[in-house]
């Protein structure tokens, strides 16, 4: 009895594996499918306005890179702050609240953004909805910094200081370069988020059918636009939506096994 | 040199706190006219943008919010004069007025939460038992990393396919519409599942070894040193994971966009379609203006709240406790 109890414990398990891969492969296989149907090269060198996604792509990119500029080194230096300068009480409650806003719902902070940018701006804009991605990032940079360096063994640090190097030059020369590929890992995870994100840009970024690098108004996103595209009720629109998809995801995949392959290859 | 490293360094982490409690404040202040307007009973009122005729709610007013809610009355006149004066004076359009309350998004919010979790949970939990304690070391690396990558597809796909290839079955299985709050909240517990089942591995693998193998070598089978051993051990941290996890639901717009049916009302059933507060906001933030903004505002501030409330929660309590 307790034996057969055990099998078939066990088999619900491995049941519920299954069920959960068996998600991943649906939801692959349709975009692979839906999305190689309707996927044509020319969707890289046409725009939107003429049935690409050319400006949405590199739109994308750009509000993620930028975003990425602003969070990285603000996310990187309040870790360092939490990790090797900040004592007792200050330093944990910063590393709390971080911890907390990793979690905040997204679209919250788009309507944040919303109020402080895109309001007395005027209008939405490539830079608000960089800010708002660069929001999302900021945390899990943190984070990522945060435990990393506390990795770092105390000996190197001490070597370091023993040699006389000022803290600063410790940090950077010695800490950071020790923690180096984990940060990388950890801010290469956090980019494939926000390339993904839609929420924080529908009322920051919004959209455009055209090429655009000019970050004072309304940015082509190619998330917000597979969320208006989906939602037409033409059929071609929405197979360009799959196809949209289909290369975000790709997009997306790759960035996170890159990161994951690089501390991988480190071990 | 150091000083001024040290300075942003601080600076930097100091953003931090300035940005949560800058979001608070923003909200607030956006907020702001819609409490003043609908006070608390804007969480029990279902109504969304709708015309009332001012009269009725003259009288459940206090005088002093009606001055301020209403341009038209004229600024020399005692407030407890106003419903008079707006009932003679004014034309019949201007008579009626739009109230908005927030019960619906708030109610489709928690239930599809709680739909979400209670479909997660038994998988999530049986893939995180799978991960720690069946498969052997390499199939339980590669399984992680695929549901690793499940956590990685952008949510908006899940609601694409959860809407065009998901929700179809479900409701040929269950019949309604295939919008609807279960819809909605099944695809959402899809997407919370990996988050779920890795941070219930995580906490699994902090009961020492020394403990399991005592058990194995007392005779005990598997399932009598997970279900003994290893979930009292973890329990804390296992609830701590699941709470999280309902931080992540409470907090998701896209998948439920694609999937909830976006309509103002109460669910009659589990499968007819209602709305969220993301979703509310993502679908009517462009259009709305005046006091219809602030009302969202005012949903996007009670979101804040609660899944700051709950994040703290699984945080601090369940997550430090399990340590």
């Amino acid at each position: 009895m307790r034996l057969l109890i055990n099998k078939i414990f066990l088999g619900l398990s491995i049941l519920s594996a299954l069920i959960g891969l068996s998600f991943l492969a649906w939801i692959l296989i349709t975009l692979f499918l839906k999305g190689l149907g309707s996927f044509h090269f020319s969707l890289f060198v046409n725009d939107l306005i003429d049935g690409g996604l050319r400006n949405l792509i590199v739109g994308q990119m750009i509000l993620a890179g930028l975003a990425s500029a602003i969070g990285i080194p603000l996310g990187m230096a309040a870790g360092i702050y939490i990790q090797e300068y900040g004592q007792g009480r200050y330093a944990s409650l910063i590393r709390d609240l971080s911890d907390i806003m990793m979690s905040a719902p997204s679209i919250v902070i788009g309507a944040f953004v919303y109020a402080i940018v895109v309001v007395p701006m005027g209008g939405t804009s490539g830079w608000a909805g960089a800010i708002a991605l660069a929001i999302m990032m900021i945390p899990v940079v943190i984070n990522t910094t945060d435990s990393m360096l506390s990795l770092v063994p105390r000996e190197l640090r001490e070597a370091g200081i023993a040699l006389g190097a000022s803290k600063y030059k410790v940090i950077i020369d010695i800490v950071i370069k020790a923690a180096k590929v984990g940060i990388m890992t950890g801010i290469l995870l956090a980019f494939a988020r926000i390339v993904g994100e839609t929420a924080p840009l529908l009322f920051t970024s919004e959209t455009s059918n055209y090429f655009s690098l000019n970050l004072n108004e309304s940015f082509p996103s190619l998330t917000v636009s597979i969320y208006d595209l989906a939602n037409e009720p033409e059929e071609s629109s929405r197979d360009l939506a799959w196809a949209a998809s289909f290369i975000l995801t790709v997009m997306v995949l790759i960035i996170n096994l890159t990161g994951r392959f690089i501390t991988r290859n480190k071990k | 040199m150091e000083k001024i490293f040290q300075k942003l360094s601080l600076a930097s982490a100091t953003l931090v706190f300035i940005l949560l409690i800058g979001i608070f404040m923003t909200l607030y202040s956006a907020a702001k006219p819609a409490i003043e307007e609908f006070g608390v009973n804007f969480i029990t009122n279902p109504a969304w943008n709708k015309e009332v005729p001012l009269t009725n709610e003259v009288e459940t007013k206090a005088p002093s919010t009606l001055t301020t809610q209403d341009s038209v009355a004229d600024d020399d006149s005692i407030a407890d004069e106003d419903d008079d004066m707006l009932l003679d004076d004014d034309e019949e359009d201007i008579a009626t007025k739009t109230i908005y309350g927030g019960l619906v998004p708030i109610v489709g919010t928690l239930l599809s939460t709680l739909i979400a979790l209670a479909f997660a949970m038994p998988i999530a939990m049986g893939i995180a038992v799978f991960l720690a304690e069946i498969a052997p070391k390499n199939i339980s690396n590669v399984v992680g990393i695929a549901i690793e990558l499940l956590a990685a597809i952008p949510s908006i796909i899940f609601g694409m396919w959860g809407l065009y290839y998901f929700a179809p079955i479900i409701a040929d299985i269950v019949g309604g519409y295939q919008v609807s709050l279960l819809t909605a909240g099944l695809v959402l517990g899809v997407m919370i599942l990996p988050f779920m089942a890795a941070i219930t591995r995580d906490s699994m693998n902090t009961t020492p070894a020394v403990l399991k193998e005592s058990a194995y070598a007392l005779g005990a089978t598997k399932f009598e040193v997970i279900k003994d051993i290893i979930f009292p051990y973890s329990k804390v941290g296992i609830i701590g994971s699941i709470i999280l996890a309902l931080g992540r639901a409470l907090g998701e717009t896209m998948a439920v966009a694609f999937l909830i049916g976006s309509i103002f009302e109460l669910p009659k059933a589990i499968n007819s379609p209602t709305i969220s507060i993301p979703v509310a906001m993502a679908n009517n933030f462009g259009e709305a203006s005046g006091l219809g903004e602030s009302a969202l505002f005012y949903l996007a501030l009670i979101l804040f709240i609660i899944s700051f409330a709950v994040i703290s929660l699984a945080k601090f309590y369940f997550l430090k406790k399990a340590k």
